[in-house]
């Protein structure tokens, strides 16, 4: 229980047998009564035996569907189960789950709340093409959404009744449509969405990648996926 | 006639092969049948070749050999096209499949722990 509400925290998590145990630890220490479901999206390392361990609910898909697909897993079990608040955090606990009940709390007057960095709390800052990408995702999907979005590709949401719903019948599972197909598509049928400002740790294990290729590539599909997700209905 | 023979041989073969998967059912029938209306097409063609070049000088074509060569891309690429569309189709289906997996296999792990929580304490 959140504020009162039945509690979901979903973690989709790719090889993390590292860090899960951390993540998943800290999710319950921090806010007792909630459940903690770990969609272990074909993991070959002991990713799901370890987080069961650490006291999680554990799915575990024969093999490896994307972030998207698992995610979809999850919010068909929060649907299933009858969760009011499933809230979406990464697995290598760049999330700070003391403020999942500040997202809890917007839920009242919102249908789907991100953790967004860049908004004035913490430190993070990230160049060239990749920065481009984030600021054209930023605009223009402020503008659909009609409020202001800073990081748009946050994994750390929180989604009401309603938006578990849907989610539950309908999540891309193609790259960065995770976040920006589903903010698009979100937005357009007329649910309510709001950023907070959070801090993001550094990850507990893996690195992020920096290479300027790689960056580009990001942007040219980045690019794509925004617009086919606005052609589409 | 060299020429003849080389290409109605090879229209006789695939229309052979197609046949031999439908009867082994290697192949789905819809599949099938429209490899089969398409040889029936191109077996007469092999044959004679010349047989579309008042339709090609109609269209503007110079030649029906050219004019079944652009056919033929064209039909192609269409068919890539439907088979592409066809393996997203079974990927949404497969991936389904694998989160109905998943939920059962979470669902049977939840029930025996907590079968085995019961046996602990009633013991």
């Amino acid at each position: 229980m959140v504020n009162g509400k039945r509690t979901l925290i979903i973690i989709p998590a790719l090889n993390e047998s590292g860090s899960i145990a951390d993540v998943v630890g800290e999710v319950r220490g921090e806010l007792p009564g909630v459940d903690v479901l770990v969609v272990d999206d074909g993991s070959t390392d002991r990713t799901a035996a370890v987080a069961a361990a650490a006291g999680a609910l554990v799915a575990k898909l024969p093999y490896n569907l994307g972030v998207g697909g698992a995610m979809r897993l999850g919010y068909r079990y929060a649907r299933d189960n009858g969760y009011e608040v499933a809230i979406q955090i990464d697995a290598d606990g760049q999330h700070d789950p003391r403020y999942v009940p500040k997202l809890v709390d917007l839920l009242d007057d919102n249908d789907l709340v991100i953790g967004a960095r860049f908004a004035g709390e913490g430190d993070y800052n990230v160049r060239g093409p990749r920065r481009w990408a984030m600021v054209m995702l930023s605009a223009v999907l402020s503008r659909v959404a009609r409020t202001k979005l800073t990081d748009t590709t946050s994994g750390f949401r929180a989604a009401n009744r309603r938006v578990i719903e849907m989610f539950a019948a309908w999540y891309p599972a193609e790259y960065l449509g995770d976040t920006v197909e589903t903010l698009v598509h979100t937005a357009r049928r007329g649910y309510r969405i709001r950023q907070v400002p959070v801090a993001m740790r550094k990850r507990m294990a893996g690195t992020p990648s920096h290479s300027p290729a790689k960056a580009m590539v990001y942007l040219g599909r980045a690019f794509a996926v925004l617009t086919l997700a606005l052609i589409r209905r | 006639m060299k020429l003849t023979l080389v290409t109605g041989l090879t229209g006789l073969l695939l229309l052979g092969t197609i046949v031999e998967l439908l009867r082994r059912r290697q192949l789905r029938e819809k599949y099938g049948m429209l490899w089969l209306a398409v040889l029936i097409i191109v077996i007469p063609l092999s044959l004679f070749p010349r047989l579309l070049d008042n339709v090609a000088e109609l269209l503007g074509v110079a030649s029906g050999v050219s004019l079944v060569l652009f056919l033929g891309i064209v039909f192609l690429l269409l068919v890539c096209v439907h088979l592409s569309w066809e393996v997203s189709a079974l990927e949404e289906e497969t991936r389904t499949l694998a989160e109905d997996f998943a939920l059962l296999r979470a669902q049977i792990d939840a029930d025996r722990a907590a079968r085995d929580e019961l046996v602990s304490t009633d013991g």
